[in-house]
């Protein structure tokens, strides 16, 4: 698969590009020029988009559904064409009210007392992929293609009860989606809409007690949910679950792999990790999440017009001196920490739950049985394009020594 | 110290859940419950303070009684 050509960007503050291989090199440098510089950038690229990177900003538009609706949120070179009120992926492209109804019907499933049932599931998955590291005894490791990958893949198959060897089509859906967004034409048996109206049809004669199945019996005031509604929300649920927390757990290993004082930490103090997490979380947020312009509106003093597309850059939130005391650090036990990584306000992430679980346990499981590894070739550690960020390759030197 | 949790705010991060279990549930759809009413036993004073300071939307408050 290749990545659409992006033409070279001439300036950050004015013809930004989040599809650009130069923007995923250095987006963290990139946020901390444009916070001092040009807080609210633009660029005319995918017909007229934003990029907002204070916290204050981000914030003010996440709680600010009248102006910036969820109908897009993800920045292409169209505007969505579809119908209010659910959008194509409900609760995540629907707008109140009925982005409340929707998400209600999502949220039980993935409450923190719903979620520590797949724990051990999530455990499990990760072993067997160490294991398979450690059975083959190479010493250096692409972690991403070989281990983080495949981590979210197969907890979301297994909640939707579909194959877990299906995992290499929903990663070269999403790919399309998030990275090429659109951009080449595929054939409709090779959708991820033709491959989910045939499983949810199969699935209708033939429930269980899995996600897909729910959604099949779920309704709104005693109405079944529309075919496109089950649909889009579970398309959400691929979309949305796996590259996402894929790419948190790669950045928390690049991030281990440089740091021997942090691994150190990890391994020895238990009670620092559920601030690491957090520390993750906040530092290398993979998510930047849009917004289409609903009304005229302003975004910290400069004037926005419906239609515009706007970028709300969550990991660059997490990066502003003006909310975070040493902003720019990777803090290990940093006790004050009200990271947006998982977005803000009525959008809230709704697999937050599992996406922290899941990567407090590839971390925690990874790190009991690899302690002492670093990059093997940074260099070569490449950073993926568009609105989630995180290590695509991540090639490590696993010292197996005395270690263990 | 009183601790003060605003229902309207809250977006079910659950963060205080997690960091004070003592004195903060969560409902069935992932949104906080504070189980005190109000007043911090001295012993959890620190538990309170950190889900305060971890809170993504302000939602939680330390406040002098």
């Amino acid at each position: 698969m290749t990545d659409v050509q992006r033409p070279p960007i001439r300036d950050w503050e004015t013809d930004f590009d989040h599809g650009h291989p130069d923007y995923a090199a250095a987006a963290p440098e990139i946020w901390d020029q444009l916070r001092d510089t040009c807080p609210v950038a633009h660029s005319d690229r995918y017909g007229g988009t934003w990029l907002p990177t204070r916290h204050v900003d981000v914030a003010a538009i996440a709680h600010d559904t009248d102006h910036f609706s969820s109908q897009g949120v993800i920045v292409t070179e169209w505007r969505p064409d579809v119908p209010a009120p659910m959008g194509y992926a409900p609760p995540i492209t629907s707008d109140p009210p009925f982005h409340q109804i929707a998400r209600r019907i999502l949220l039980e499933f993935f409450s923190p007392k719903a979620i520590a049932r797949w724990e051990p599931i999530a455990r499990q998955t990760c072993r067997e992929l160490l294991d398979e590291i450690e059975a083959s005894g190479a010493s250096e490791v692409d972690a991403a293609q070989r281990y983080t990958q495949h981590i979210p893949v197969r907890i979301i198959a297994d909640m939707l009860a579909l194959p877990r060897e299906d995992g290499d089509k929903f990663r070269g859906w999403i790919h399309r989606i998030m990275e090429q967004t659109g951009s080449e034409e595929v054939d409709w048996e090779d959708t991820l809409d033709f491959y989910l109206q045939h499983k949810i049809a199969e699935r209708r004669g033939n429930l269980g007690d899995d996600l897909i199945s729910y959604l099949c019996q779920a309704d709104i005031d005693g109405t079944p949910l529309l075919d496109e509604h089950v649909q889009g929300t579970i398309a959400l649920l691929i979309i949305a679950g796996i590259d996402t927390t894929w790419s948190a757990i790669g950045a928390g290993i690049w991030h281990l792999a440089q740091n021997p004082d942090d691994r150190r930490r990890w391994s020895e103090d238990h009670a620092v990790r559920p601030f690491a997490v957090e520390e993750f979380l906040r530092f290398y947020a993979p998510v930047t999440m849009a917004r289409l312009v609903a009304q005229d509106t302003q975004i910290g003093g400069c004037p926005v017009a419906r239609g515009d597309w706007v970028l709300l850059p969550f990991p660059s939130a997490n990066r502003d001196p003006e909310e975070f005391e040493r902003a720019d650090e990777f803090v290990i036990d940093r006790t004050r920490n009200r990271h947006a990584a998982f977005g803000l306000g009525i959008h809230r992430c709704a697999g937050s739950n599992l996406a922290r679980m899941e990567l407090t346990v590839a971390i925690e499981e990874w790190m009991d049985r690899f302690p002492d590894f670093e990059l093997s070739a940074p260099e070569t550690v490449r950073w993926s394009t568009g609105q989630v960020r995180g290590p695509r390759e991540l090639p490590l030197r696993i010292n197996r020594g005395e270690v263990r | 110290m009183k601790i003060k949790y605003d229902r309207e705010a809250c977006q079910g991060h659950n963060r205080c859940y997690m960091l004070a279990p003592e004195l903060f549930d969560t409902d069935d759809e992932g949104y906080a419950i504070l189980l005190v009413d109000g007043t911090v036993a001295a012993e959890l004073m620190e538990k309170a303070r950190l889900a305060a300071d971890n809170c993504p939307e302000y939602a939680i408050e330390i406040v002098a009684d």
